[in-house]
């Protein structure tokens, strides 16, 4: 399986019916691909929509109604339209069940750096800190390492996104769960042994017991 | 009373050096014809207060293609590598504004607020040389206010008064704008009878707008 439907794909399995969800651009968007038939969630684009779906139909894009990408999307019945500072009280003000974001590292406090590398990229952080600071639960989908470097590291080199533990991380090669006392290992991918993701992990990792294996479907 | 006026004469009333507003999200939302306009009268030494400044050849974009540009205020530059290539040259001074701080801000500038609290940004960057507070425990950065000279507003229907409609994500920035700057000018897609807009749908009301945006090309 591709590394990415793995991540999304196991992603999808954190959202609940009735949440309101914010997926990143990028890896994290392809969780709405992999969602259980029965589940019913609700996307916030944070452009200004809630019930964003994909585009029905070549062929209707408008201009006017877009993702945070600028990319055409669709609406739902009874999607919901407002403007940015409503968009961003959803968010900060604590109405936002989850937000799946990629990253660059993650530390051993749980805290996330995902939008500058200096000197190299500043695209500038967009939405990412208040969606980091002000969500219920954040989700991190993000490769285990980068060209062959652990992303997930004993602390951070790269700026904060925020001084907010992430609550989950996914990878194709684990589960990593963000706690008080560090990051747990909760499960490994197929195929991969607890110390496969050692040696690519530059942060202590915690160890239960009986470490699971990330079950997705084919 | 808004004036409605062709879209060179609006633009004539913008100075070289002004501090503008402009509505939009990845261009959508954002108001073609007031654009194409700066860049056909050149309008120059510009800072811009916007989301993001799209992509080249789009919206905010087009400013940044013309060199027009002296200033963003902006949350983010990820999609106009020119706005990038600029800020590396130190050509282009780019402020980064997380975007929920910045639609606070702006709304701060257009509701008469000394500026927002916000936990967005805390121990980041973004907090750099802010000033923080610590409220009831929690820590806060102060957002202060932005204003500026002139907003360029895109709505989707206003009628001959200058009431305004939005559609979907077009929305965006628009309405929290129109509210922030000395000069409002509004670009429609379309121009309806007073009466017809029903008082609930309206999201601007007209006496914030100053100019509205004619249809007709500009004569002579």
């Amino acid at each position: 399986m591709d590394n990415k439907v793995l991540i999304a794909k196991r992603i999808a399995q954190e959202l609940k019916s009735g949440d309101l969800v914010n997926l990143g651009i990028g890896m994290p968007t392809l969780v709405a691909s992999y969602l259980p038939k029965d589940l019913e969630v609700f996307f916030q684009s944070e452009n200004g929509i809630i019930g964003m779906s994909m585009l029905p139909h070549p062929g209707l894009e408008d201009f006017d109604l877009t993702d945070a990408g600028g990319n055409p999307i669709g609406a739902v019945p009874g999607a919901a339209g407002f403007d940015s500072g409503f968009s961003f009280g959803l968010i900060r003000g604590g109405h936002l069940d989850v937000t799946v974001l990629g990253g660059l590292q993650v530390d051993e406090r749980g805290y996330l750096a995902n939008w500058m590398v200096p000197g190299k990229m500043v695209p500038g952080m967009g939405g990412a800190m208040d969606l980091v600071a002000g969500a219920k639960k954040v989700i991190v989908a993000m490769t285990h390492t980068a060209k062959g470097a652990p992303k997930i590291v004993k602390e951070c080199s790269l700026p904060l996104t925020a001084e907010r533990r992430v609550d989950l991380i996914v990878t194709e090669m684990a589960v990593i769960t963000p706690t008080a006392d560090g990051l747990v290992l909760s499960e490994v991918a197929p195929g991969t042994s607890v110390e496969d993701v050692l040696a690519a992990t530059e942060a202590s990792l915690i160890i239960p017991d009986a470490v699971g294996e990330m079950k997705v479907a084919a | 009373m808004c004036e409605v006026i062709c879209v060179d004469d609006a633009v004539e009333r913008i100075e070289d050096g002004a501090v503008v507003m402009i509505g939009g999200f990845m261009g959508s939302g954002t108001p073609p014809r007031l654009i194409d306009a700066l860049v056909r009268q050149k309008k120059s030494d510009l800072t811009i207060i916007s989301n993001d400044t799209a992509k080249p050849g789009i919206g905010i974009g087009k400013l940044i293609d013309a060199g027009l540009v002296r200033k963003v205020v902006t949350s983010h530059i990820g999609t106009n590598p020119i706005t990038q290539k600029l800020m590396i040259a130190e050509e282009l001074d780019v402020e980064l504004v997380p975007q929920g701080t910045l639609a606070e801000r702006i709304r701060a500038g257009g509701f008469g607020l000394g500026g927002v609290l916000t936990r967005t940004g805390v121990g980041t960057l973004a907090a750099e040389g802010e000033t923080t507070l610590e409220v009831d425990g929690e820590t806060y950065v102060l957002a202060k206010p932005l204003r500026a000279d002139v907003a360029l507003i895109n709505a989707k229907l206003t009628d001959y008064l200058g009431n305004l409609t939005y559609s979907l994500t077009a929305r965006n920035f628009n309405p929290l704008m129109a509210m922030a700057a000395d000069k409002v000018f509004a670009e429609a897609e379309a121009i309806v009878p007073v009466g017809t807009l029903a008082p609930d749908v309206i999201a601007t009301p007209h006496v914030l707008v100053d100019y509205l945006v004619s249809k007709e090309a500009c004569h002579g």
